[in-house]
């Protein structure tokens, strides 16, 4: 999905006068992020759990067929991963762009 | 009453105590609180509650008995129903929690335009009750099975505990007996299955035990000449499980009850930390289906292979009351074993076992006590009851808020919109009871198709509408009605529904699965029909480049 439509003039007062390059910054940052981490959810679920699940389950781990542990266990526990990171990613980039929230929730803190 | 009644009647009675006195605790007085929750739920808790609103009486009753069913194939829930909260977290609920109002048509009506919004609320209302009904059956079913009361008797108990809860306390009552919720319905799930993990192969983590009887279970399915267990594609072709699978997530990342959870934390922050809360509760529930589908697969075969029809173990004689049992009159050994109706009717199975009482009945299959069997009913109310109430407050903010107050009555009170809500809530619960007692097909089967519908309409535009500012009204339209039409046209060529005869699958995609190819439609008509038109307003423009970031800069950042 392409972003290029010109930001309209007039937004909130960009802090420090700086203009709004940081916006541009923050937002790219914030996609690449996403991409990586939907590929790795594309790849391990779709991927390994369904595309390449027959050849994984020439391989069996404790009992179990890697292909069918993707499909069944696997994906699931990349999922959690998934989300985490990119929940301590996006606290860190929130504060690095000084956009995060003052009100304290959420998180393990 | 036996002992597994009394039991069971403990435990009902005690969780519906809880929930009753949690909304008398969490009443509210502004529209704020009833749609919303008062924007003030920690982040933990909301997971919790994410959570309960999620696994529904599918989740809890069915998805381990139709995994069993289906072997390897059964990771199309599994999957399907986990890994679309990776997309809800990164591509939805933060925006939508910064964007911070109360429903998703809402949402959509400040995004493109008050048609939209009127087709999305219009659209929410029909998805939320083709789910509804699911819940409803599943907790009649746990009634009828436990506590003896016939079904529809079952139904109206359990809404009117909903009803009262979710009337009074609305969003706010709802969140916090779905917190409690989580809890009795995941002790319900999870002990059982340790139980029988560690009985079974001495190692009480059924996610890592189960694995031990993996190849004894292919062996005994060869012996009933059924396929092997962890063989792929054995119940689908691999196209299809691959679209099923996407369906089930990206209809997960657009379901309008799931959604609004998300509005309901404190900041922008917490939602984000609310989905990984929420992934990691349900989590626990998702990864220990397989085992408990295995495990009772295993003691199932194990116990009837070749045993005379009047030998077979108890809990067969207990199930056959409900139906959900059959033995073959004409069998005198059990030789083979179906979960299909049409097969069993056709005297070519010994012995019928319906997929929602493998979670039901696996307690007493592994011979656990009373208790346990108790406890289960309770889990198994809780988690109908939760997902039920959620949608209900969908259907009723949809009707109240996004409706009736703009087409209707444009200068309600804050007094009078809390009591049309409260009205509209009431008569979605009534209409939930009647569906309830005449549901149209089996539990896990209505709510797939609800996600398909979810999938070819909302997801796509929601996702444009935060990441493309050049998606107009114009196209969301177009696209959510084409999405549409495509899925719901092709579910009714391949389903005997509204009297329409069933015509078999295109490319073997079955009507489970098209809400993949829906969504695509929904995607490309309303990029090209937005670029054909011209673009939305700056404020539009700007309203989209405001929820991308989680609050104004900091004026002291270096």
């Amino acid at each position: 999905m392409s972003d290029d439509v010109v930001t309209p003039e007039g937004g909130p007062p960009p802090a420090g006068g700086e203009g709004n390059g940081w916006r541009k910054e923050y937002w790219r940052k914030n996609l690449r992020l996403m991409v990586v981490l939907l590929i790795v959810w594309f790849a391990v679920s779709f991927g390994c759990g369904i595309i390449f699940v027959e050849q994984l389950n020439q391989v069996v781990i404790a009992g179990f067929p890697l292909g069918f542990w993707f499909a069944q266990q696997g994906s699931i526990y990349t999922f959690i991963v998934l989300i985490l990171v990119y929940a301590v990613r996006m606290d860190r980039l929130d504060r690095e762009y000084g956009v995060h929230e003052r009100n304290h929730d959420g998180g393990l803190t | 009453m036996s002992e597994t009644q009394v039991w069971a009647l403990v435990f009902v009675a005690l969780s519906f105590g809880v929930y009753i006195y949690i909304a008398w605790r969490s009443r509210v007085r502004e529209t704020k609180g009833f749609f919303v929750a008062e924007q003030n739920v920690p982040a933990v808790a909301n997971g919790a509650a994410v959570a309960a609103d999620w696994m529904s009486a599918a989740s809890f009753i069915s998805m381990a008995g139709l995994i069993a069913f289906l072997g390897s194939d059964g990771s199309i829930y599994l999957m399907g129903w986990t890994g679309g909260y990776v997309l809800l977290a990164l591509l939805l609920a933060p925006y939508l929690r910064k964007w911070g109002k109360f429903t998703v048509p809402e949402f959509v009506g400040d995004r493109f335009s008050e048609t939209v919004r009127s087709v999305a609320a219009v659209v929410a209302i029909i998805v939320s009750f083709t789910y509804v009904v699911g819940q409803m059956a599943g907790g009649g079913i746990v009634f009828a099975r436990f506590l003896e009361i016939p079904q529809a008797g079952g139904v109206a108990i359990a809404a009117a505990v909903i009803f009262t809860y979710a009337v009074f306390g609305g969003m706010k009552g709802i969140t916090w007996t779905q917190v409690a919720q989580y809890t009795v319905l995941i002790v319900a799930y999870l002990i059982p299955a340790w139980a029988v993990a560690n009985t079974m192969t001495g190692i009480p983590i059924p996610q890592v035990s189960f694995g031990q009887i993996l190849a004894e279970l292919n062996e005994l399915q060869a012996e009933f000449g059924l396929d092997q267990y962890t063989q792929a594609f054995t119940a689908r072709p691999q196209i299809d499980v691959f679209l099923v699978t996407m369906a089930l997530m990206i209809g997960t990342a657009g379901l309008p009850h799931v959604i609004i959870r998300f509005y309901t934390t404190k900041s922008v922050r917490g939602s984000r930390w609310s989905a990984l809360w929420a992934l990691v509760f349900i989590a626990l529930l998702y990864t220990t289906a397989p085992a408990v589908g295995a495990f009772t697969k295993f003691n199932l075969l194990d116990g009837v292979q070749g045993q005379a029809v009047d030998a077979l173990p108890q809990w067969v004689q207990n199930w056959q009351a409900t139906g959900l049992v059959s033995v073959s009159e004409t069998s005198e050994t059990v030789n083979s074993v179906t979960n299909n109706a049409a097969v069993f009717a056709a005297g070519d199975a010994d012995l019928l076992v319906n997929n929602d009482i493998l979670v039901l009945a696996s307690p007493e299959i592994a011979g656990l006590p009373a208790p346990i069997v108790g406890l289960v009913a309770a889990g198994g109310l809780a988690a109908a009851m939760s997902t039920a109430a959620g949608l209900l407050l969908v259907i009723s903010s949809s009707v109240s808020h996004d409706l009736y107050f703009r087409y209707v009555d444009h200068h309600a009170s804050e007094a009078r919109r809390l009591g049309v809500s409260r009205i509209a809530m009431g008569l979605a619960v009534l209409v939930a009871i009647y569906f309830g007692i005449n549901p149209p097909a089996f539990v896990a089967q209505v709510v797939a198709f609800a996600f398909g519908l979810a999938a070819s309409t909302f997801f796509p535009i929601l996702v444009l509408g935060v990441f493309w500012k050049r998606a107009n009204a114009t196209g969301a339209v177009s696209g959510m009605i084409a999405g549409l039409a495509f899925t719901a046209t092709y579910m009714i060529y391949t389903l005997e529904v509204f009297g329409t005869s069933a015509n078999p699958h295109i490319l073997g995609i079955s009507p489970e699965g098209i809400g993949t190819i829906g969504a695509v439609v929904n995607l490309v008509v309303t990029v090209v029909v937005s670029l054909a038109t011209r673009p939305p307003s700056e404020e539009v423009q700007e309203m989209v480049e405001q929820i991308r970031y989680p609050s104004e800069r900091e004026e002291t950042h270096a």
